[in-house]
């Protein structure tokens, strides 16, 4: 085994990767090795690039679509699609598992691949296998059980036996253990050395730092779309700091605008021992949280993607169908509980949805409507909207948040990004709310819309609304915000004045 | 520079023209196959008669396709419905009247059931409203099974689906001879505020700088709107005058169009059709919306099983027979996506009139009525593909 691992004896090689997006560039010059036989970690923020490089190196973005090359068992390759990369003996198990939840483990481990006797599917060869390959996975379970009833972790290991099935040279995971309790974890990470010991190598994108430290042979970080370094673990080169130190180390460029005035004392929003159960997914998301937030103050919650920062503003924000819910708000100092937005909205609290596009704004509809949309009542007599009256507000919202369009008729599916969320956030402060919830406020948005949205954010906290921002860009929740939670796993894991707040301290709770 | 406008305009409002265009096609080539038949007065009257009860089903249909729904069972719930009045009447006593709000409560009741099953209990809107096909089917057949068909006595009754508005005085008087002059008043009226409304929205959208369509263009579009109003009025008044069915029809329509373009609840419904999630987050009850929907879809039904059983003055075991299926094409040619949020009440009911003439003119000339579905068929088809492309081009 020792003497295989020659430094050439790689079993991948991506060179020069560079994928532009309409206006970003996602991955530019990224060059990715993986040596036979190892476990490689690949680790980053948010937005750095690692999933855009695997869809690259799986097909899901085809030959053409991207500059590089990618030489697999010294064979230069050309997917033009997904099936190309499997056919090739790759195969990603993303965070979002591909099970069809109806059928049995064996029917979806060679789901795609069926087993044939003639033109008929073998059933009894399949399950024969099925059994075979679960034992390698260490999955206990009878192979005719239905996905639906399993655990996501035992989930998790179908879709492993179903690579396996496929002979698999190369196993990649996106963020397999986010979803884990501690005991599916271990038994994943254990597997996953097993698998070596059998030849197989994976590679594991992963923001759980202390496992990437257990497992990993050879540790690469990604940042802003390029390639910062590839560490040996064997020569002990990979640490929690040193890691955090590569993953952060982006100067923070963008300006901020200044602020005049301090947050008040007086507390508007306070949640305590807040716990929700997605009922979906059938877990819990959030775990005993508690926070407050200050008249006039903009509270930044940062952590990685899937860490419940979202799911705490939505949970929040009244969505009992999705949740079960435990816990106390007080708005004011007064308890209040939410059957609904309505509700919350009536309670004064408002919540710009990370994804406009689903579910913020009505895009088939126009400026005006979309403005005064959340809010009609207060423009209409009698169940009748005053035509006049809503041409009025969303004129006076146009301008006072320099909405770029030609018209308030003009349908907001026609507005660049920048300006969407700026309808958005009009849609919003026409609740009149105390308390703004802004998930991801700048996503896709450009420099300049980015600065203007902060300059409405200051203003809006000067007039004494107060502002919670979910934002995964570190520099964003440093340079805007008074005060830092950062989430991780569905709990608060720490609470940051901003004077102690830095990137690196962040990324250490948001990775703990 | 005119010409220049017009085309313009025509572009900007391409599937609204259209149409009218296809509506003006179809009774040209129909009154030129049958020497003139098909536009007399006579013939209008009836086809406007027998539109009614797909109008008033399609107004409905084109607020559940609106919030992404369907509702199958609006067919035999009509005719049910029917059954019931004719039942309530000549067993019961009910007077005619009282038929009316007797059958849009009962249609309403069912709605809310309808309502029900697909907000409440999330089941699939076209499973539930199939289940509800199959039981009023079977409800309706249930209550005419001792009697079979039940022929309704009372005059008031069937006055709604075959008799016309008294006029103000006799036809034949030396002042326009043989024409009924309240019809022509009403047309003269509906003239006035048209123009006057047109005005108004006009100088409004100027005062506040938007666009407007150039003068000419807008003179044009309302004389020629004028003219529509005016010659359909002429036709009727040719006839008996306008009936009954006809003023049922263009309250509901006004009705309906007045909620959908000027209330919250109008906004509302579109906002839910348009993006349900931002509508709910926006603090709109989706379920709120979807029981509203569904329960004035079938109040509308309650009214045209009357409208249907007033017109055959009898209640009969197949009434409401593929109602449910023309309302969906009227709906559809007449511009509602399937997509949701996108839809107008008065664009269904031009559907309505457009499907209706077709039967109507394939009627007169005797086309055989394998012949008359495929042709329909197509009809239907070309709409909705003209609609996907229009909307596709436009981004």
């Amino acid at each position: 085994m020792e003497n295989r691992r020659t430094m050439s004896d790689h079993i991948l090689e991506m060179r020069g990767i560079s994928k532009s997006f309409p206006g970003v560039k996602a991955l530019s010059d990224v060059t990715f090795s993986v040596e036979r036989g190892e476990i490689h970690c690949l680790v980053g923020e948010n937005g750095a690039g690692k999933s855009t490089l695997m869809k690259v190196l799986s097909g899901v973005y085809p030959h053409g679509d991207f500059k590089g090359d990618i030489v697999l068992d010294g064979e230069a390759r050309r997917f033009r699609h997904i099936a190309d990369s499997e056919k090739a003996g790759i195969a990603i198990i993303y965070q979002e598992l591909a099970l069809v939840p109806e059928m049995s483990v064996y029917e979806n481990i060679f789901l795609g691949h069926e087993i044939r006797k003639g033109s008929l599917v073998d059933w009894n060869d399949t399950i024969h296998q099925s059994v075979a390959l679960m034992k390698r996975v260490r999955l206990n379970a009878d192979p005719s059980t239905k996905i639906k009833d399993l655990g996501v972790g035992k989930q998790q290991l179908v879709e492993i036996a179903k690579a396996l099935s496929r002979n698999v040279k190369l196993l990649i995971l996106d963020e397999p253990t986010a979803a884990l309790n501690e005991d599916d974890c271990d038994n994943l990470l254990e597997i996953l050395r097993e698998l070596k010991a059998e030849g197989v190598t994976s590679i594991m994108i992963s923001h759980k730092l202390k496992e990437v430290i257990r497992i990993a042979d050879t540790v690469t970080v990604l940042r802003d779309g390029r390639t910062i370094c590839t560490l040996d673990a064997r020569k002990g080169e990979v640490s929690e700091p040193v890691l955090i130190k590569h993953m952060v180390g982006r100067e923070i460029d963008n300006v901020f605008p200044p602020r005049a005035k301090q947050p008040s004392e007086e507390i508007v929003l306070e949640v305590e021992g807040w716990n929700a159960w997605n009922r979906a997914l059938g877990r819990q998301v959030l775990k005993d949280v508690a926070f407050k937030v200050r008249r006039g103050e903009i509270v930044g919650f940062a952590g990685l993607m899937g860490s419940g920062r979202t799911e705490l503003a939505r949970s929040l924000f009244g969505n009992p169908d999705d949740y079960r819910l435990e816990g106390r708000v007080s708005v004011e100092g007064k308890e209040r509980g939410f059957k609904s937005p309505a509700d919350a909205i009536d309670a004064g609290i408002a919540y710009a949805s990370e994804d406009r596009k689903r579910n913020g704004l009505v895009l088939i509809q126009d400026v005006k409507q979309n403005v005064t949309l959340a809010n009609l009542r207060a423009i209409s007599k009698g169940g009748v909207v005053d035509s006049n009256a809503e041409v009025k507000v969303a004129e006076d919202y146009r301008k006072a948040l320099n909405i770029k369009t030609p018209s308030i008729d003009q349908k907001v599916l026609n507005l660049s990004g920048g300006n969407q969320q700026k309808v958005s956030v009009a849609k919003w402060l026409f609740v009149k709310p105390k308390v703004l919830v802004l998930d991801e406020p700048t996503r896709g948005i450009d420099v300049g819309a980015k600065y203007e949205i902060y300059t409405i954010m200051n203003r809006l906290v000067e007039e004494g609304m107060s502002i919670i921002m979910i934002s995964s860009e570190l520099p964003e929740v440093l340079g805007m915000s008074d005060r830092v939670y950062v989430v991780s796993g569905g709990r608060v894991t720490g609470e940051l004045p901003i004077a102690q707040a830095s990137q690196e301290r962040i990324m250490e709770l948001a990775t703990s | 520079m005119i010409l220049n406008d017009l085309r313009k305009a025509l572009r900007q409002n391409i599937r609204d023209y259209t149409m009218y265009f296809l509506l003006f096609l179809i009774m040209a080539v129909f009154t030129a196959m049958t020497r003139g038949l098909f536009m007399s007065s006579r013939n209008i009257a009836n086809l406007m008669n027998q539109t009614g009860y797909i109008a008033v089903l399609a107004v409905g249909m084109t607020l559940v396709i609106v919030i992404r729904h369907i509702d199958l069972s609006v067919g035999y719930l009509a005719g049910f419905i029917g059954a019931a009045t004719a039942i309530a009447m000549t067993r019961w006593g009910m007077p005619g009247w009282a038929t009316i709000p007797f059958a849009l409560a009962l249609g309403a009741a069912a709605g809310l059931v309808t309502g029900f099953l697909v907000a409440r209990l999330g089941i699939p809107a076209f499973v539930a409203t199939l289940a509800g096909w199959l039981i009023y089917r079977g409800l309706l057949l249930m209550v005419t099974m001792k009697t079979g068909t039940i022929i309704i006595p009372d005059a008031f009754f069937n006055a709604i689906g075959n008799g016309y508005i008294p006029d103000i005085m006799p036809a034949e008087t030396a002042f326009l001879p043989g024409l009924h002059k309240l019809t022509l008043l009403i047309g003269l009226v509906a003239i006035v505020l048209f123009s006057f409304s047109q005005l108004r929205a006009r100088k409004s959208k100027q005062g506040y700088g938007f666009e407007v369509l150039p003068l000419p263009v807008f003179v044009i579009k309302l004389a020629f709107m004028a003219f529509v109003i005016g010659y359909i009025t002429w036709i009727f008044a040719g006839y008996n005058g306008m009936s009954w069915t006809a003023v049922i029809v263009i309250v509901v329509v006004v009705i309906f169009h007045f909620v959908t373009t000027k209330t919250v609840l109008g906004r509302h419904i579109y906002a839910v059709g348009g993006n349900p999630e931002a509508a709910e987050l926006s603090g709109i009850s989706v379920k709120k919306i979807t029981f509203t929907v569904f329960a004035a879809m079938g109040a509308l039904s309650g009214l045209a099983g009357v409208l249907y059983a007033s017109r055959l003055q009898s209640a009969t075991t197949k009434a409401g027979e593929m109602f449910e299926m023309d309302a969906i094409t009227a709906a559809y040619i007449g511009g509602v996506s399937a997509a949701g949020g996108v839809g107008r009440i008065a664009g269904s009911l031009v559907g309505a009139i457009v499907y209706m003439s077709l039967t109507s003119g394939m009627n007169l000339l005797s086309v055989d009525i394998s012949l008359q579905y495929i042709v329909r068929g197509a009809v239907l088809a070309a709409a909705v593909i003209f609609d996907v492309q229009t909307r596709k081009r436009r981004g």
